[in-house]
Formats: structure tokens, sequence, C-alpha cells
């Protein structure tokens, strides 16, 4: 089980500020498509990328039960 | 030699300056970021701004050691807000602290250039008649 934490429009289409996974995932983009899935609206924007214990994480990364994960949209500091 | 912060309250612009100052410095250049008035000549109210702080502190401070890396920096800060913005209010302060002043021009560009892309930091439009997450959506 993932908890992932969620911010910007990424917390607003799925509403929380953070989800729980229950689905059997094994890596970022494992993780990906399953919340695409899950919530079609995501595929609408211009990119969602994943942190993995506060780095950007390639798709093919593994996720452990205990990283800090969240979804990263397209940020827009400044 | 670098300062780093998220901040929900007002930036300080002249404290922020002075966090950079340098006997070895001829130049100490500053990059304010103010909200605009408006966004493809819609009115903007507001923006609010929020931020995965851990990892934007981070972010931050890793764009701090490239410019230290890149250009003879001796002192850089980097200072976001984050909450609620009215129009001219401070999202962003940068101050670089160089021995000459090209190279305080260009570290200070690469830090704000590099903030926009990297950093997870978010801003939302509130317009009179809606709202909008900036670059969301192609």
């Amino acid at each position: 089980m993932f908890t992932v934490k969620l911010f910007g429009i990424t917390r607003e289409i799925i509403g929380s500020p953070t989800i729980e996974i229950q689905a059997t995932i094994g890596t970022v983009g494992e993780l990906l498509n399953y919340l695409k899935g899950q919530y079609p609206s995501l595929k609408k924007l211009t990119s969602v990328l994943v942190a993995v214990n506060n780095e950007y994480a390639d798709l093919d990364s593994s996720l452990n039960s205990n990283d800090e994960i969240a979804l990263i949209p397209p940020v827009s500091g400044g | 030699m670098k300062s780093i912060q998220i901040s929900e309250t007002p930036l300080n612009t002249a404290e922020i300056i002075s966090l950079v100052e340098d006997p070895n410095a001829g130049s100490v250049n500053v990059f304010v970021g103010t909200v605009r008035n408006k966004t493809k000549g819609k009115e903007v109210v507001r923006l609010e701004f929020e931020a995965y702080e851990s990892m934007a502190l981070k972010e931050m401070d890793k764009i701090a050691n490239q410019v230290i890396e890149k250009w003879p920096v001796l002192r850089v800060a980097i200072y976001h807000r984050v909450g609620s913005l009215s129009i001219s209010d401070v999202p962003v302060v940068i101050a670089v602290s160089t021995p000459h002043r090209a190279q305080g021009f260009e570290a200070c560009q690469y830090v704000i250039d590099t903030l926009k892309e990297t950093v997870p930091i978010w801003k939302k439009e509130i317009f009179m008649d809606g709202e909008q997450w900036v670059s969301a959506h192609p």
C-alpha cells in the first residue's frame, strides 16, 4: 500500500491532499497508469511527474511502501 | 553562503539583499518577482501559491549549488513565498553577490529560469469569473 501526496491541480482532480493506493504497483510508470485510469482528467494535463523521496523519478523507478511519493503536475513558481 | 527559504509571510527584500553582502563583492544582483494584474489580457484578482516544501527546498538548494559551481558566486539567497498574494505582492526574491557584475546578471537569471522549471511550487490565478492553475493544461 502506498500513500501519494498531491499538490495543485492533481489535488483538485483527485479531491484530497493524499491518496491511499491499495493496488499492486511496482514502478512509477505503473502508478501513473493506474491513477490516469482512475482519474482520466490527469491525462489532460501538460505533464504529470512523480517524486520519490523528494527527487524526480523515472518511469521505471521501483516503489517501496515506505517511500515518500508525490505527484508533480506542471510547476509554475516564480 | 546559501540562504534558502519558503515563507508564509511577506518577503523582506532589503533583509534578503543583506544576506548576500560580502566584502569581496563588486556586485549584488537582485531579481524581485511581482504579481501582475493580468494574464493574456484577462484581469487577475490574486494568485495562490503552494509548495511541496521539503522537495522545493531541496531543488532550490541544488540551484544554489549549481550557480556556485558555474559562476564565482560569493553568496546566494533564494526566497519564495506561498499563500494568497495580491497584485504587486512579491512571490520570489533572488539575490546573488559576485566580484563582477556580468557574472551576477547571468547567475541571477539562471536561478530564476531554473526555479521556474524544476522547483515544485504551483500558482493558481484567480479571476473575477473563475480560476486556473498556471501551465497545468497545454
